[in-house]
């Protein structure tokens, strides 16, 4: 992708417009930014109620075949033979440096399927590294092209038992397929409760004309997800992870289960293991500056000394704690929170405070 | 009387009695969205045309705001420093952002006027 492509439109793209948006390039496609609420309300409004995001951006990839568990546990670090049947886990695509290639959603649909959820910007790098970790391996891989919305925030599980979906007995990262090329997970990338809700294109304006109609429903652009996962503490690929990240560093050893943090036969088990036994060097963390000046992504930090202490990797404005927020990797010395760094913000110092994250109490739990 | 002109960087500048007051103008605010900080000059700076004097971010992004003229800074709308959403609500008045002095009106001469400014909207 070079910056002359022109972006791609989404499948709903006229429903966009029609509902006055403003759009913007990002991973290749023609995004809607905001709509005309604003920003600052469309993200206090899915904290409240509930927000419908199109991300149709993102792909989804269907793995099926006898060996379709042996693969994701080839290429992720999860225990997918355990995996239960209905099940959504938070994992990675590793290098063998054990460098974050992508995170994703893998969703195990049945004995020998597999729904895996990977980021815009990564899909043609993921599909082309699974087809090569696939060789010899009796699976297949689907991109599927489906129109692909979230519902999130605290009325969204309400709205769709209003809809008709039954979901009384979805927990938090679960998925199923409600309908015949539907795919429906509770998950999300906000911190709200949430669906993600993938569907075949002829149903989907419809579906989303239905949704929004709900007063509880508005459209929500991508600078509100933005903060809304900021304020979360939810990593952005190509900002907060890259293939020079890896998960203990980021902070995410969570997601790899215990018994495959000291080795495995997933690809980059030999290097993870190395970093686990030996503990990383930097560390993800969350860091709140002074006063209201947001510390954006690229800001370089430094310790008392004037000395290198890491980096932001992602940083703005969180309208529900109305404070700036930010998270960067530090110096693994100055990780504990209440550790202090400084900024640099257009070549003026800004103190920050390391903290815990998320910034918010988050209404979802990890899977 | 006063005459207000208007740049290609989006800004409008009122000028008053020699004295200038400068905005960024209501098309901008809409494209910035909600603002959440500005970063005002000292009182005082003196300024060539060209330099990155004001910094408006919101929740989204960091813009600069440039000076349309050469001058010294007079004044600085210090009710944005707890409300910039001012900026969103009235851009072309209490929004506003610095007062200066212009050290060469002939600097004035090529800015747009309102008519010339909107028609470069579209």
């Amino acid at each position: 992708m070079t910056e002359s492509d022109s972006p791609k439109q989404l499948p709903l793209h006229t429903l966009h417009e029609r509902a006055g948006a403003k759009f913007g390039p990002f991973a290749g496609w023609s995004m809607p930014l905001s709509y005309p609420l604003g920003v600052m309300k469309e993200h206090l409004h899915t904290r409240t109620h509930a927000g419908l995001f199109d991300i149709s951006h993102m792909r989804l990839f269907e793995v099926a075949g006898a060996d379709a568990a042996a693969f994701i546990a080839r290429i992720c670090p999860v225990d997918a033979s355990s995996q239960a049947i209905g099940a959504s886990k938070y994992t990675f695509l590793l290098n063998t440096e054990a460098g974050i290639l992508d995170d994703l959603i893998v969703t195990r649909l049945a004995d020998d399927r597999f729904m895996i959820v990977a980021n815009a910007a990564r899909a043609e790098a993921d599909e082309a590294w699974m087809r090569d970790a696939l060789q010899g391996m009796n699976a297949t891989i689907e991109p599927l092209d489906r129109v692909f919305l979230a519902l999130q925030g605290p009325d969204a599980a309400e709205v769709m038992a209003d809809s008709g979906f039954d979901i009384t007995g979805m927990s938090f990262m679960s998925g199923m397929e409600p309908r015949p090329g539907w795919f429906l997970t509770r998950s999300g990338y906000t911190g709200e409760d949430g669906f993600e809700i993938a569907l075949p294109h002829d149903r989907a304006e419809a579906f989303a004309d239905n949704l929004v109609m709900d007063e509880r429903v508005e459209w929500i652009g991508l600078a509100a997800r933005d903060s809304l996962r900021l304020e979360a503490g939810l990593c952005l690929y190509g900002n907060d992870l890259n293939e020079s990240t890896d998960p203990i560093s980021a902070g995410l050893t969570w997601a790899v289960p215990k018994s495959l943090r000291e080795g495995g036969s997933y690809i980059g088990a030999e290097r993870l293991a190395e970093i686990h036994a030996s503990g990383p060097v930097e560390k993800r963390v969350g860091l709140q500056a002074e006063g209201r000046q947001p510390v954006r992504a690229g800001a370089i930090l430094t310790d008392g000394d004037g000395k290198p202490a890491g980096r932001v990797t992602s940083g703005g404005f969180g309208p529900s704690v109305e404070h700036p927020v930010a998270m960067g990797y530090v110096r693994i010395d100055l990780a504990e929170p209440g550790s202090e760094v400084t900024a640099d913000v257009r070549g003026r110092p800004v103190p920050m405070r390391v903290t815990k994250l998320p910034f918010i109490v988050k209404r979802s739990q990890k899977g | 009387m006063s005459t207000t002109y208007y740049t290609e960087d989006h800004e409008w500048i009122r000028v008053e009695n020699g004295v200038a007051t400068v905005g960024i103008t209501e098309h901008a605010q809409e494209q910035l969205g909600d603002l959440v900080f500005v970063e005002l000059p000292s009182p005082g700076a003196s300024v060539s045309k060209g330099d990155a004097l004001v910094v408006v971010e919101s929740v989204k992004a960091a813009s600069d705001v440039y000076a349309p003229v050469d001058g010294e800074v007079k004044s600085v709308n210090e009710a944005l420093t707890s409300e910039p959403g001012l900026i969103n609500s009235a851009a072309e008045a209490d929004g506003w952002l610095w007062t200066m002095s212009i050290a060469d009106e002939s600097q004035l001469e090529g800015l747009m006027d309102a008519d010339a400014y909107k028609n470069s909207l579209d």
